[in-house]
Order: structure tokens, then sequence, then C-alpha cells
């Protein structure tokens, strides 16, 4: 591991919901260009820290940086611009339109042609049409839904819209990808392909934040574990000294 | 369209053009004023469509063609304004209110939406009557009659191809990433309250346009035109039309416009249905039809080629287009 600045850093972030402490006082680094696994039980607030990230939700205490810069007040759309994108735990795909369009909707922060262009036919407009639509072909071969690029996202299998929701999320380049579960419901042939996707976003120099149940998944990308319970961290390190770790192993299984 | 060329070239082809031509022009001067209304009322339904494919179900439009009807023929009446300056002026004026309206309001969503604009609308129809320059209840009498229905459809083919174009632009998409999810359109990079904000304005200036233009349509004015009914049946032409496409709110205009011309005629008075009175029962019965048989308007009768090129349009697998907004509403 190299000792450069982390891309996203969290410092003693907490969120509470009236009483409730979902994340409370968590600190952790991501390197830049690492898949760095966030796991935990249900409930130790892997979700809420994701929604943190992406700024669906403030913080209540702490701070956010990514890239040197505070992300913790920006409002969600302004970090999806700076390129963090996400993905969601129960798929939010935009329903009726097509593979292509929740593509196209994904590639917003990256298109510049303004409607009044698009009005007077100009070429500069047509152009960025005709490229983000190639992008999007692009794309969605790249994660196998070639076959199925004008069908609507809700009439595609649950495994397709996975990947679906994972292309739209890579559609604007992000430097920084955070992925809610993206193996829930899987059969054992998808989740090897989501972690074959995984590995080949990592290996384009993006940094990926994986929240996921799936430990085969989890141990066979990850370079690094943050290890949630209640809110707090309560491991960090390689795969191999978190799966060792005494905290760990009693906050899955139970203490005797 | 060589073979009509050749049919207009005999004889009788001639004459029958000649009674083609006779027909239309009988028709349009014993429909002109419907067809007027058809058309401003398809301009109507287009400004509400704005909102409504946000996914926003608000209900201040009728308010803000008032607010242009009143500006645009004040400023013709006082001040002698050219019609055009006058027109324009109105549309601002409504799209002036609509931004600082829209800001706080367009945080709601859903029924609690459609409730507060319903509120705007009746202060504003209050505001309106107690004006000291609006003429109170009586409203404004003696407007110059200024509109001619090449202006109205004119503004209406404008408006088509603006909402033709608008669909697979950045912020067509947008706009439409909002009504399907918004917080997922948030993470995406779309700036939600600005394109809300935005569809909200364009559509109150767009309602603003038709109400300067009904106003110098039909001389006198007054506050309860702009009231909640005309809200409501603002949104009628939406919903019989179908809000799929942008042709749903022009076919529902056409339609429930029509309606008492079509009582006018023979056969319903054969029936015992009078064009007046009844007018209400059958617009109500005709939307219960519409509901119950074509939940996505009577635009999905056409859904084939109306509003995109068909090849370009996702298919859904029983061939199904231009799949509904309808849960976008309460959502």
């Amino acid at each position: 591991m190299s000792v450069r600045a982390p891309l996203l850093e969290l410092h003693d972030t907490g969120r509470t919901f009236g009483g409730v402490r979902a994340v409370d006082g968590v600190s952790f680094a991501v390197q830049e260009g690492t898949v760095h696994g966030l796991i935990g039980p249900n409930g130790a607030g892997k979700t809420t820290a994701i929604n943190l990230i992406s700024g669906l939700m403030r913080p209540t205490s702490g701070t956010i940086s990514f890239g040197g810069q505070r992300l913790d007040r920006l409002p969600a759309y302004r970090i999806a611009a700076l390129g963090v994108r996400r993905t969601y735990q129960n798929i939010r795909l935009f329903p009726v339109m097509s593979a292509v369009e929740n593509l196209v909707v994904g590639m917003h922060t990256v298109t510049r042609a303004s409607l009044l262009q698009r009005l007077l036919y100009a070429p500069a407009a047509r152009r960025e049409e005709a490229h983000t639509q190639a992008r999007a072909l692009a794309l969605l071969e790249r994660v196998g839904l070639a076959p199925r690029a004008r069908e609507q996202a809700r009439n595609l299998s649950y495994g397709d819209q996975r990947r679906l929701e994972i292309a739209r999320a890579l559609a604007s380049e992000p430097r920084l990808l955070l992925l809610d579960e993206p193996a829930a419901g899987m059969n054992p042939n998808e989740v090897r392909d989501v972690g074959a996707l995984i590995r080949s976003i990592a290996a384009e120099g993006r940094t990926v934040l994986l929240v996921e149940h799936n430990m085969a998944l989890v141990m066979s990308v990850c370079e690094r574990l943050t290890v949630l319970d209640f809110g707090r961290v309560i491991a960090e390190g390689t795969p191999a000294e978190v799966s060792a770790n005494a905290r760990v192993i009693e906050a899955y299984l139970g203490s005797e | 369209m060589a073979y009509l060329w050749r049919i207009l070239h005999t004889q009788s082809g001639r004459c029958t053009a000649r009674r083609l031509l006779d027909a239309i022009r009988d028709f349009y001067t014993s429909y002109a004023s419907v067809l007027n209304f058809i058309g401003l009322n398809a301009i109507l339904g287009l400004s509400l469509y704005l909102t409504l494919s946000c996914g926003l179900l608000s209900l201040a439009n009728a308010a803000f063609m008032g607010i242009g009807a009143y500006t645009s023929a004040l400023l013709t009446l006082r001040q002698d304004w050219p019609f055009a300056a006058a027109l324009l002026a109105g549309a601002l004026a409504a799209m002036a209110v609509a931004l600082p309206l829209g800001l706080p309001v367009l945080r709601l969503r859903g029924v609690f939406l459609a409730i507060s604009t319903i509120g705007f609308g009746e202060i504003t129809r209050i505001v309106i009557i107690n004006l000291p320059v609006t003429g109170g209840a009586l409203g404004l009498p003696r407007i110059p009659r200024e509109t001619e229905w090449w202006q109205i459809y004119g503004l209406l083919l404008l408006l088509l191809y603006f909402f033709w174009r608008l669909r697979r632009s950045r912020m067509g998409y947008a706009m439409e990433a909002i009504r399907e999810d918004e917080s997922a359109a948030r993470t995406m990079g779309i700036n939600t309250t600005f394109y809300k904000v935005l569809a909200f304005v364009i559509g109150a200036g767009i309602a603003g346009l038709a109400g300067g233009m009904e106003a110098h349509l039909v001389n006198a004015i007054e506050p309860r035109t702009y009231g909640f009914v005309r809200a409501v049946e603002i949104l009628i032409y939406a919903v019989v039309g179908g809000i799929t496409s942008f042709m749903g709110p022009v076919l529902g205009a056409a339609l429930i416009t029509s309606i008492p011309e079509v009582l006018r005629n023979d056969l319903f008075r054969a029936l015992g249905l009078k064009p007046g009175a009844d007018r209400v029962i059958i617009n109500g019965l005709i939307l219960l039809g519409v509901i119950l048989f074509l939940p996505r308007g009577l635009v999905t009768l056409f859904s084939r080629g109306w509003s995109l090129p068909r090849w370009r349009r996702p298919r859904g697998p029983r061939g199904e287009t231009l799949p509904g907004a309808g849960g976008g509403l309460t959502r």
C-alpha cells in the first residue's frame, strides 16, 4: 500500500436518527485506485455511511473529504459532479426508461449540449448525442446487456437490473464508485461476474468502496476492509487480518 | 401525391376541390370559435404537461393564465401597448410570480403540492378582485380583439416542436429522471431543484401567454374565469389525453373543448341532451371512461408514431410503447 493521501476520508463522522446513532464517530480512509470493503452485520450503519458520502444525508457530526475537498456540506448533485457515483441496495433505476436512456441520464454531468442547441439542431448537440449513444452501448456491451439496450429497465431481470445500475454509475467515468450490496440476491455465477466486473473497474484506476454481505466476493476483490458494528469501526485491515480478528468474529457470530 | 395532383386537374376534380374548399370555409366560419379554444386549451394543457413530466402535480396554471390575461389586457387597454409586447409582458409577469412561488412550494410532492398551488390560485383570484386597477369582480370589459387563429396555432406548433426536441435533450432526460426517482436523479448529478423550478416557471410563462391570447379573443375577462374550476379543467385535458407524450394534452383539450359543439348536434338533441348543463355530466362520463378503459389517456390509441420516430422508441415485451408517468404523480 502506498502512502499517498487517501482519496476518500471520513473523520469522526456521525449521523443520528432521533436517539439512534446509525453512524457513530466513524473514521476510515480509502486509498485511490483500491477496492475497499465496508462490511458488518445488518444494521451496522453501512448503507447510512454510503448515504452520507453520496450526499443523500448530511452527517450530524464529523467531516468527509474527497480528494482534499469537503463533501459533508455539499448537495448530492455537486458530489456526483465531483466524480462520486453510487448504486443502491434496493435497485433504483429509472423504471420506464430504456437501458440506454438510464445510462444517458448517468452521463448528465459529462454532457454539455443545451436545449437551445438541440432546438436549433446545432452540430455540437448532434455530435454529443451520437457520442453518448455510442458510449452507452459500449458500456452495455461491457456488462453483457447489449442485446437489451432498448428494453425498459423495469422489464429486465433482477441480475440485469443490478448490472445496469453499475453501468449507469460508471457512465460518467467516476473517480469513486460506491457499490451498496451489488451481489445481493445473485446466484454464484452472477456473483463471480460481478467480482470480475469490480476488478476490471479497479484496473481502470477507479476507486471502489464496496458494501457487501457475500464474504466470498469481499475476500476475493477487496484490498482493505473496514468493519462496522452498531455504527462504530471495530476492525480494519487486509481481508486476512480482518477475518482473524476476534471482535469481528464476535460481531458476526456472537460471543459464547 | 402525384395521383392527387392528377385528380385535381380533371374537370370533376376541380369541382370537388372547390367544394372541399367551400366545405372547409363553411366549417371554419361555423366553428372558428371552437377551433380557437381548442388551440388555446391545448396550449394550456401543454403548460401543465411540463410540470407533470417532472412528476409534479401543480394546479397553479389557471392562476398564471389569469396573471398573463390581466397584465396583457391592462397594458393594451390602459397603456396602448402593442399586442405582441403586452402578451410577452403577461408571460413574463406570470414567470416572475412563478419563480419565488416555486422555490419553496416545489419542495412539496403529490397532493401537498396540489393543495398549496390551489391555495395560490385562490389568493391570486382574491388579489385580482381587490386590486384597484382590475375592475374587481366585474372584470375588464372592451379588451381589443387582437388574437388571430394563426397566432394560436402558430404558438401551438412552436410549442409542439419545443416539446418534441425537449424529450431527448439533456434537460428532458433530467426531468424524466426526476419523475422516475428524484433521489437517484440527484446522485446522478442532476440539480433537481433547478430543473423543477425551471419547468414550473416555463409552464407559467406558457400559461401566461395563453391567458393573454384568450383575453384578447373574448373581449372581456373576470377573475372567476381563472379559479379552481379552470385549474381542474386544464388538468383534465392532460389526464384525458394522457401524459405519456406531449400529444396527450393536445388530444385531451381537443376532445373536451369540442364536447359542447358535439352536443349541439341534432342527434344528441333528439336524445334530450342540452349543450350547456349536460356538458358537465358528459365531461364526467368521458373522464370516467378514459380512466377505466384508457388509463394512460387517449394518446395510447395512437401511441405508435406520435411523439417520436418509431424506430427510436423503447418497446416493451408486448409492443407497448411510451409507458406512463401516472405513478409519478402521487409519488
